[in-house]
């Protein structure tokens, strides 16, 4: 546990901005909370640039919130909406170029692993989904082909976002965006089925609707991707200024994708992963 | 301009500064600082910080993330060194708590930042600076900025090689050096009692 290292120096403590005092205090770090305790403690992430109404914004907050070893975990990001809000998040977070993100994270997990063998550390890779399921699918295939113990949380809002509006893999068929206006030719990508055939131990597809889920979902990839190998969440945040919907409407029309079936919450757990987190949960009891 | 004639002085440079180093100042050996590009014995250079500390309008120490967080052994006992020097100045304390680019959401008024550090300097009008505690790397950016920006003088105390792009940087700076400048200011302000 590296809470320690967080402690201001003597003297010191008076001239630090009132958001580090308040992280040190405040802050989640050995603190065992999750998305039930919101409110309750000082959140990671802290005046993000990211648009109103952001279902991304809402899910990052939630995973933040979720992670069970924060003071331990090292995020990587990549291009996209998400890295505007990387800055503000206040974990050892590394911007990779676009796409590279799970190479990256595979080389920081292993060197993570030799430089510290006696200590968790999580790597979580959090990306937009133009870097999971287009520009890095192949990096993010070929970690999972090798069986790298990372996490990878794909922020799902159907689109290239941040540059105008343009479809991505994951948007669904027949989208028509700023920049995309002739309408999607193809359907959305099954990212959840290339991650089970690909070797991953948990697969998981969530929204920011129901938090509870989203943070268990976040926990077991965590701990799946710690014992076992790859893990793969998914989360829906849907973008409000491209999809052109008001910011307060996002959790109903996650609500209302649900219902339709167009966007479906599941779960993949491997046999070895239901074993592991049988036996976790039993000794929690 | 030849390059042994650059000379690092406060600016406004340039938008894009050169960095010093590619105009032909070279760090100095141990034992030898930098001042405004060449090369002086350590004393020397540490007589000149003390004089640009106490005629400055506004001086202000800069304290990075190696010595603002007790994160190993000794570092406290530095950061009340640090703190013991400002107070022997009269300087002022604004910290440089981590590295992330908070712009635009930034408080100059109460932290500087090595990816726009021109921000702190312009708000609170410092016209000379102390670098400690900033890792080598984001020092180098942040005074090579200061410099193209700002009127700014920066020193900069470095515990590895030093800094080019400071108008005056020590090398191996420890303790001990912290206590020595601190005498060496209060000794300098009792004279001109």
């Amino acid at each position: 546990m590296k809470k320690d290292i967080f402690q201001i120096s003597p003297g010191f403590e008076d001239i630090m901005p009132a958001e580090y005092r308040d992280l040190i205090d405040n802050g989640p770090f050995e603190k065992n909370v999750g998305v039930s305790d919101l409110g309750s403690f000082k959140e990671l992430l802290e005046e993000h640039p990211l648009c109103a109404g952001c279902g991304l914004a809402l899910s990052l907050r939630l995973i933040l919130a979720s992670l069970p070893n924060p003071e331990d975990t090292i995020i990587v990001g990549s291009t996209g909406c998400s890295a505007l809000a990387f800055p503000q998040v206040a974990l050892h977070n590394i911007h990779s170029l676009f796409g590279n993100q799970n190479a990256v994270a595979s080389g920081l997990k292993r060197a993570l692993t030799l430089r510290f063998p006696d200590k968790v550390k999580d790597v979580v890779v959090i990306a937009g989904d133009g870097a999971t399921a287009d520009i890095g699918l192949d990096m993010v295939l070929q970690s999972w082909f090798r069986q790298e113990n990372i996490t990878t949380i794909m922020l799902d809002n159907e689109a290239y976002a941040n540059t105008g509006g343009q479809e991505s893999g994951m948007s669904p068929m027949g989208t028509v965006l700023n920049m995309a206006p002739k309408g999607k030719k193809f359907p959305k990508v099954s990212v959840p089925e290339l991650a089970r055939e690909s070797g991953c131990a948990y697969v998981a597809t969530v929204t920011p609707a129901q938090p509870k889920k989203l943070g268990k979902a976040v926990v077991r990839g965590i701990l799946a991707a710690r014992e076992l190998g790859p893990s793969y969440i998914q989360v829906f945040a849907p973008c409000p200024t491209n999809y052109k919907f008001k910011p307060n409407e996002t959790i109903s029309k996650i609500k209302l994708r649900e219902k339709e079936g167009t966007y479906e919450t599941k779960e993949y757990i491997t046999a070895e992963a239901q074993e592991l987190f049988a036996r976790l949960e039993e000794g929690k009891k | 301009m030849s390059l042994t004639e650059y000379r690092v002085l406060p600016g406004p440079e340039s938008y894009l500064p050169p960095a010093a180093a590619s105009m032909g100042v070279v760090l100095p050996d141990k034992g030898s600082a930098l001042v405004e590009g060449g090369i002086v014995l350590k004393e020397e250079a540490m007589e000149k910080i003390v004089d640009k500390l106490l005629t400055a309008k506004n001086p202000v120490f800069f304290p990075g993330p190696l010595v603002l967080w007790a994160w190993k052994e000794g570092v406290a006992e530095k950061a009340k060194a640090i703190k013991e020097m400002a107070e022997a100045v009269g300087a002022k304390i604004i910290p440089m708590p981590d590295y992330r680019p908070k712009y635009p959401m930034i408080n100059p008024a109460i932290e500087i930042n090595p990816n726009h550090p021109n921000l702190t300097i312009w708000h609170n009008k410092i016209d000379a600076c102390i670098f400690v505690g900033v890792h080598c790397h984001y020092a180098n950016v942040a005074l090579k900025m200061i410099r193209g920006g700002t009127d700014c003088y920066t020193m900069a105390l470095c515990s590895e090689a030093g800094h080019e792009d400071a108008m005056i940087s020590l090398r191996d700076f420890r303790i001990e050096d912290l206590y020595t400048m601190t005498e060496m200011i209060k000794k300098r302000k009792g004279e001109g009692k």
